[in-house]
């Protein structure tokens, strides 16, 4: 090969990969740029609170405390909620609308349970076990819902394009809200008040947490604990891994796919009906539409946290409702915003924005099945 | 080649097509100005307008043209109400108390008056706008009783009032709708706006003047939920407060679906204020309440709510107790309407007997005294012709309308030049036991009248 055959080619190779470099280099500055201004309003702004809270201006020690657990615990109702679609999306590959009202199904029906238990005296009377009986009778009411909607509306569209399901998830969540419209009415239900030994609160480490609160995030602390269990332990929950994991090779492999994946259902509906007994606890008052927002803050939790890895959805849960309530008088509040709460919807979808911008993957890495990898 | 002149012709087509739409709208329903419409044909568009286009001898219409009811055809009037959804314990008595002056009115000059289907107002923009179309579309309309919601009626005067009819409210009380009270018309003041609920200006200036003097609180801050009616009541009562002397900490929204108040009311704690305002509605106001206690900075703030709290549900929650709620004044005991006769109790007799429970919001008697005001005015200005049909003439309703005064059950009515007719009662109540739910049992602590100038 001559001396002068090589130039022409080379340059023109250097010259491709410059423009490959210089467009690619655009898109990187422009993303760079965010980032960069991103961390720069939190700094300023979490410097702003800090500064306010030595000054002895703004929110004092108690305020920030209390908004931390309440966060939390809302998180942590966020977090079971994000569980339903973090392990639909990772198996099934499609975003499953209508998990918000199987939570929805879950407080009007443990409404009723409350409402009974009321009304005979035995919530007063004996407080642990009414709420044991709320908590089974959401979970069963959310579980079944899961599992009949699984039958009803997804199994034949398997195999289907991806958005076929996603479609029929909406309609499904529409249905469910205008039939419990129809069967409960559309005024809202308001559980009974906590029972006397969840009223008040209780000072764990020198801090003082409401009692309601504490319940919430030791209830969503133990559903963990037992779904990590369910997951790691059994069998159902290897199959579960297995089916995430790729669905054909599991099949071949002996595992019941239908029955795997009717499992899934089942435990996405299960911390649906246990977030409805902590949004009873939290929140009180139920109508039809109560599963909507939620829901769509739960799966934005669940991609915050990366979709189909549980932790990753319990984590993006909690980070969520920490965005949320914290966020904006932390970082707006500290850079002088008057009324920044009334941008607390704005705030937590940005931070998402923002955490994809830095980790596209989520906070935790998604998992997905094998057809659905990149 | 030949694709291209083709589809330049078409769109130079279509660019025409659009100028002549364009122009044709121009001279058919804008006629707030008074310009001469076609006097004795239809001022409207397209349909077949007034049905009996006697020849010979119907008075000349005026600018805004008139409605011919036929010999035997009704007079059409229509009801647009909150009649679904959260605020449809407000909407339903008002309908319901429209349709019960239409009896007790009986008939204007030999014809019946026809309501037709209630519509709804979805307490919305949106709906009002949706229901108004509806509403224009419709030629022999007179006039319109409602909305419930001042959003809504911002959404549909326009279109009411650019069809030439009359909209007579009994429950918006958003200061936008109709003036400042200082001569200034309201951002959203149209034309054939009437109301019989106050002004929410003299509601703010109420508030101000109970938690700034009576209750003796210096500092304040105020909830609001982004609808017109609550922003603007709001306001009024922060500037009410700033200008007796008072410090509005805090004027701020909630989603009217949020649940989680826990960070607002924090913010709102910072400045530790006296007492704070909310003019919401429930689901929110429930939220607030309940997650009110123990958020640091808050413990000794007094609350106040307006009247879209005054309803049963509300009341019945424990942590409710000890706020106070302003309203309209309610004390209609034995006024009566001059127009129809029939006294507040007699009203809330028949309205029980036919109904079977006791109205669920306050406003039943502005909705009845708005159908009274509306129908004598059409009385007034409604000419027989010879051949039995009925003449009315629009803005010669418009005039009957700002010049009525007289008795209602809600007390002395008299329209101003921006449509604010009623009698400005404010009053205060307070609410101590979660076991009375019923509005009207509620002690008054406070009353006040709105002086128009």
């Amino acid at each position: 090969m001559t001396a002068t055959a090589k130039k022409p080619s080379e340059t023109e190779d250097s010259r491709r990969r410059e423009r490959r470099a210089l467009r690619l280099s655009w898109v990187d500055l422009f993303l760079w740029a965010i980032r960069i201004a991103a961390i720069i309003i939190i700094v300023v702004g979490l410097i702003g609170s800090i500064q306010k809270f030595i000054a002895g201006e703004g929110i004092s020690a108690e305020g920030w405390r209390d908004l931390l657990v309440s966060s939390l615990s809302q998180g942590a109702m966020y977090g079971l909620l994000a569980l339903g679609y973090s392990m639909v999306y990772g198996v099934l590959g499609f975003i499953n609308f209508a998990h918000g009202e199987v939570f929805m199904s879950g407080t009007m029906v443990g409404f009723i349970a409350a409402n009974w238990l009321f009304e005979n005296g035995i919530w007063d009377s004996s407080p642990i076990l009414s709420l044991l009986l709320v908590l089974l009778v959401a979970m069963v009411t959310s579980t079944l819902l899961a599992v009949i909607i699984e039958r009803v509306a997804y199994r034949r569209l398997r195999g289907s394009p991806r958005l076929i399901p996603l479609i029929t998830s909406i309609g499904m969540s529409f249905f469910i809200q205008y039939s419990f419209a129809g069967f409960f009415g559309a005024g809202f239900n308001t559980y009974p008040p906590p029972p006397e030994i969840l009223a008040g609160s209780v000072t764990i480490f020198g801090i003082e947490i409401r009692t309601t609160q504490l319940t919430v995030i030791i209830i969503a602390i133990v559903a963990m604990i037992g779904l990590w269990y369910f997951v790691k332990k059994t069998k159902t929950g290897r199959a579960i891994r297995a089916v995430a994991e790729d669905k054909e090779i599991a099949g071949l492999m002996g595992i019941n796919v239908d029955r795997t994946i009717v499992a899934v259902f089942a435990v996405g509906g299960a911390m649906a009906g246990v977030a409805a007994l902590m949004w009873a606890l939290l929140f009180r008052s139920v109508n039809f539409l109560t599963g909507f927002i939620p829901g769509i803050k739960a799966f934005t939790a669940a991609v915050l946290g990366g979709v189909g890895n549980m932790a990753g959805a319990m984590g993006g849960g909690v980070l969520l409702g920490l965005f949320e309530g914290l966020g904006p008088l932390l970082i707006l509040g500290g850079l002088g915003i008057e009324g920044s709460t009334q941008l607390k919807d704005a705030v937590a979808f940005i931070a998402l924005v923002l955490v994809l911008i830095f980790r596209p993957s989520g906070l935790f890495g998604e998992r997905l099945g094998s057809e659905d990898r990149v | 080649m030949k694709s291209n002149r083709v589809m330049r012709l078409l769109a130079i087509l279509g660019a025409l097509a659009l100028i002549l739409a364009a122009c044709g709208d121009g001279d058919a329903v804008d006629t707030t100005e008074g310009e001469a419409v076609a006097t004795t044909e239809a001022p409207e568009t397209t349909e077949a307008p007034e049905t009996t286009e006697a020849p010979e001898g119907p008075p000349e219409a005026g600018p805004l043209g008139a409605v011919t009811v036929a010999a035997g055809d009704p007079i059409e009037i229509r009801s647009l109400e909150a009649i679904s959804g959260p605020v449809a314990f407000l909407g339903i008595p008002n309908e319901r108390a429209t349709q019960m002056a239409i009896n007790d009115f009986g008939q204007i000059k030999g014809h019946d008056v026809n309501l037709g289907v209630g519509l709804d107002d979805l307490c919305s923009g949106e709906g009002g706008q949706a229901a108004a179309q509806t509403i224009v579309a419709d030629e022999q309309i007179v006039g319109v009783i409602g909305t419930s919601c001042s959003g809504a009626a911002i959404a549909a005067i326009p279109l009411i009032s650019g069809a030439g009819m009359v909209l007579v409210s009994p429950s918006n009380t958003s200061p936008a709708l109709t003036s400042d009270l200082a001569g200034t018309a309201g951002i959203d003041y149209q034309p054939g706006y009437y109301r019989i609920a106050h002004n929410d200006l003299f509601q703010g200036q109420a508030v101000a003047e109970f938690v700034f003097n009576d209750l003796g609180l210096t500092t304040a801050a105020a909830i609001h939920d982004g609808d017109s009616y609550t922003q603007g009541l709001a306001q009024a009562f922060a500037d009410a407060y700033t200008e007796l002397g008072g410090t509005v900490t805090l004027v701020v929204g909630v989603g009217k679906e949020d649940t989680d108040m826990v960070p607002v009311l924090t913010g709102i704690g910072q400045d530790s204020p006296e007492a704070i305002y909310l003019p919401i509605f429930q689901p929110a106001g429930d939220f607030i309440v309940q997650q009110f206690a123990g958020v640091a900075g808050l413990a000794d703030t007094q609350l106040v709510g307006a009247d879209g709290l005054l309803v049963s549900d509300f009341l019945a929650i424990p942590e409710s107790e000890g706020m106070y709620f302003s309203g309209p004044n309610l004390a209609f005991g034995e006024n009566a309407n001059a127009v129809t006769g029939v006294s507040a109790n007699d009203f809330l007799s028949s309205y029980e007997a036919e109904f079977g429970e006791a109205p669920t919001a306050a406003f039943w008697a502005h909705a009845y005294d708005a159908t009274a005001m509306l129908l004598a005015s059409i009385d007034d200005v409604a000419v027989e012709l010879d051949d039995g049909s009925l003449f009315i003439d629009r803005q010669a309703l418009r005039d009957s309308l700002t010049s009525f005064s007289g008795a209602g059950m809600t007390g002395g009515l008299a329209c101003d030049a921006f449509g604010d007719c009623g009698s400005q009662e404010i009053q205060i109540v307070i609410h101590e036991d979660s076991a009375i739910t019923d509005s009207t049992q509620l002690p008054v602590v406070f009353t006040f009248k709105g002086e128009i100038s």
